[in-house]
């Protein structure tokens, strides 16, 4: 009844390969867009119900959809391209390093030649685009291996990125401008004369590049590019008889999913944390946007969202709930139940769906097309 | 039928040799593709049939030998820059991508006829899109010859081994080639789908004018379909001629049926 494409024609093949051909989708994402980029500011700025303090933006939606950025950055890597990656978390702190560096002006001496590149401070935008730049060519060269090596042991040498980065932005005080701390602080977010400071607009700020890369990287995956990052996946030597060079498709992926995870990663230390240390970007961050593509749906831009979404929020309802229902616990045991309740629960899905809430959402969708029907 | 033009050599094979280890796959092998012929490769099993095939794939490099494709004569070369060059292949065991539709497996094939760069395919708008269009219109033109059209959106793994070999030839049909190379087309097949892939094959080699070397166990397909046969026996070619000339060679005989020492 509400989910059928009955009526609805297509009479020529760019209606069949639009983003979204059926009607009731379209409607649904101009739904969900008016929500995200009207209802919430608005809610937000009378701060109506849920919006009655900052907490929903600042814990939940903020990071929701830098995080949700980067899992599509992920996604595209490891779910469209087929090549594991533990090194999602370095990218990210590639991108926020770079866009400091960028934004706080690069100075680097050659002592011994007796000249230096000085680079000026750029304005932020500048900063966090080409920190996701300096990500992607970083992920070039750590995706040279995958020439040679496949699966779990090309996410060994991508664990190598990671502990390497961690390293390097923790030992090395030229990243950090020789801040004694070690700990760095982002600059003032200005764009286009606009200084960003409150969480309605860092929220909007974030949204906008949410809503264009993610759009974007739909039109890629969706693309002839997407198809030999598929193909690269799915069977690499008939990938190869059909004219895909295996070198061109695997390093654009790697190409890609790091500018994406290096311009989310400056985002989070821009806009979300303020000011960072590396630990901000540690194997854990890998780990957490490993799980959300895995968990979302491999090979699916939607499914990064709904992983982001999942992972982020289950722990903070797992934690908020049992005093919402007056059980008589102790802090610490809410904690240990956290952690078995969401280790089990991702057990869970894993068995009763291994390829994740997407695939959940698209066989739904195809009962529903034939609904009161079994077939 | 077209009448294959007896001069205009497509794919000329010499004297190729190919060892793993100890194991000789192939001894000094020669033999041609005519342009617009079906050309079929039989022989027992082991006898370096798709070895053969793999060599002039790219591959596999053969340890001595020359091959020369539409007048070049090349010394190694990689699968791709075969695929550039106009060969097509499909596999003995299907090499679909298996979490893709029926279409975009299809519409992967057209990867080399794809103008448009990735900035035109990051905004998929303008000429990226009417590019897209117009291989879809191409791959269309495909699923309807091969009568695949009510399976285009099913993801392959889910469909039947049969229809996922006709996917595999629409595939490398996709890629326009000069040359198509056939693995087993038929293997694991009943009478029907044999009989269905016989006539693809017949109307590929018709319509398109498609150079096509078969690689076939099954032979009453082998003798109807092909202009010339070559027979493989352990790495070494033991008879070269028109399908009636094969079946009546002594030593192909022996090679099937084994002789008494």
């Amino acid at each position: 009844m509400l989910y059928r494409e009955t009526g609805q024609f297509k009479t020529t093949y760019a209606e069949d390969i639009a983003i979204f051909p059926i009607r009731q989708d379209r409607i649904a994402l101009a739904v969900l867009l008016g929500i995200a980029f009207i209802g919430v500011p608005l809610l937000a700025t009378f701060r109506i119900w849920p919006f009655g303090s900052d907490y929903l933006l600042w814990a939940i939606l903020l990071p929701f959809l830098i995080l949700a950025l980067a899992a599509i950055g992920t996604n595209i890597l490891v779910g469209y391209c087929g090549q594991i990656s533990l090194g999602s978390g370095a990218f990210m702190a590639i991108g926020a390093y770079s866009a400091y560096k960028l934004a706080t002006g690069v100075h680097i001496p050659f002592a011994a030649l007796g000249f230096a590149i000085s680079i000026p401070p750029l304005p932020v935008l500048a900063s966090i685009l080409l920190g996701g730049l300096m990500s992607a060519a970083a992920g070039i060269l750590f995706g040279i291996p995958s020439l040679r090596i496949k699966g779990l042991y090309l996410a060994v040498a991508t664990l190598a990125a990671q502990f390497f980065f961690d390293w390097a932005f923790l030992r090395l005080p030229w990243f950090t401008n020789y801040a004694p701390s070690g700990s760095v602080n982002a600059p003032e977010l200005v764009f286009f004369g606009l200084v960003v400071r409150t969480p309605v607009e860092r929220y909007l700020l974030c949204l906008v590049f949410v809503t264009l890369l993610a759009m974007l990287a739909k039109n890629l995956v969706r693309g002839n590019l997407g198809r030999q990052w598929m193909a690269i996946r799915d069977m690499d030597i008939a990938a190869e008889l059909i004219g895909i060079r295996p070198l061109y498709a695997k390093l654009t992926a790697f190409a890609v999913s790091s500018f994406i995870i290096g311009v989310a990663g400056a985002l989070w230390a821009f806009v979300y944390l303020g000011s960072w240390e590396p630990l901000a970007f540690s194997i854990d961050r890998s780990l957490e946007l490993l799980f959300m593509v895995i968990i979302g749906g491999l090979g699916s831009i939607m499914g990064s969202f709904i992983g982001a979404a999942f992972i982020l929020i289950a722990p903070i309802m797992l934690n908020v709930l049992p005093t919402e229902l007056g059980l008589p616990l102790s802090t610490q045991t809410i904690t240990h139940l956290q952690f078995i309740i969401f280790g089990s629960l991702i057990c869970y899905l894993l068995i009763k769906e291994p390829h994740g809430f997407a695939r959940l959402i698209s066989i739904g969708k195809e009962k529903l097309r034939l609904w009161p029907f079994p077939y | 039928m077209r009448a294959p033009d007896a001069d205009d050599i497509l794919l000329q094979v010499e004297r190729v040799a190919l060892s793993f280890g100890g194991v000789k796959a192939l001894r000094d092998v020669s033999f041609n593709i005519r342009k617009g012929e079906i050309r079929a490769i039989i022989g027992p099993n082991g006898a370096g049939k798709t070895s053969m095939l793999n060599v002039i794939n790219g591959f596999y490099r053969p340890n001595h030998g020359a091959i020369t494709f539409k007048g070049r004569t090349r010394a190694k070369m990689q699968p791709f820059e075969a695929a550039r060059g106009g060969i097509a292949r499909t596999f003995q065991n299907v090499a679909l991508f298996k979490g893709m539709s029926a279409l975009d497996n299809i519409m992967a094939g057209r990867t080399l006829k794809v103008r448009c760069g990735v900035f035109w395919q990051l905004l998929r708008f303008g000429p990226a899109l009417a590019e897209e269009v117009e291989h879809r219109r191409k791959v269309e033109e495909i699923i309807d010859f091969l009568e695949i059209e009510a399976i285009r959106k099913v993801p392959v793994g889910r469909l039947p081994y049969g229809l996922q070999k006709r996917v595999e030839l629409g595939r490398a049909l996709a890629m326009e080639p000069d040359l198509l190379l056939l693995d087993e087309p038929m293997a694991g097949m009943n009478l029907e789908e044999k009989e269905d892939m016989s006539r693809f094959i017949m109307d590929v080699n018709n319509h398109f004018g498609t150079t096509i070397a078969l690689i076939e166990h099954d032979m009453a397909v082998v003798m109807d379909l092909s202009d010339r046969v070559a027979v493989l026996d352990h790495g070494v070619k033991i008879a070269d001629g028109t399908p009636d000339e094969v079946k009546r060679s002594q030593t192909v005989i022996d090679a099937y049926l084994g002789i008494v020492h």
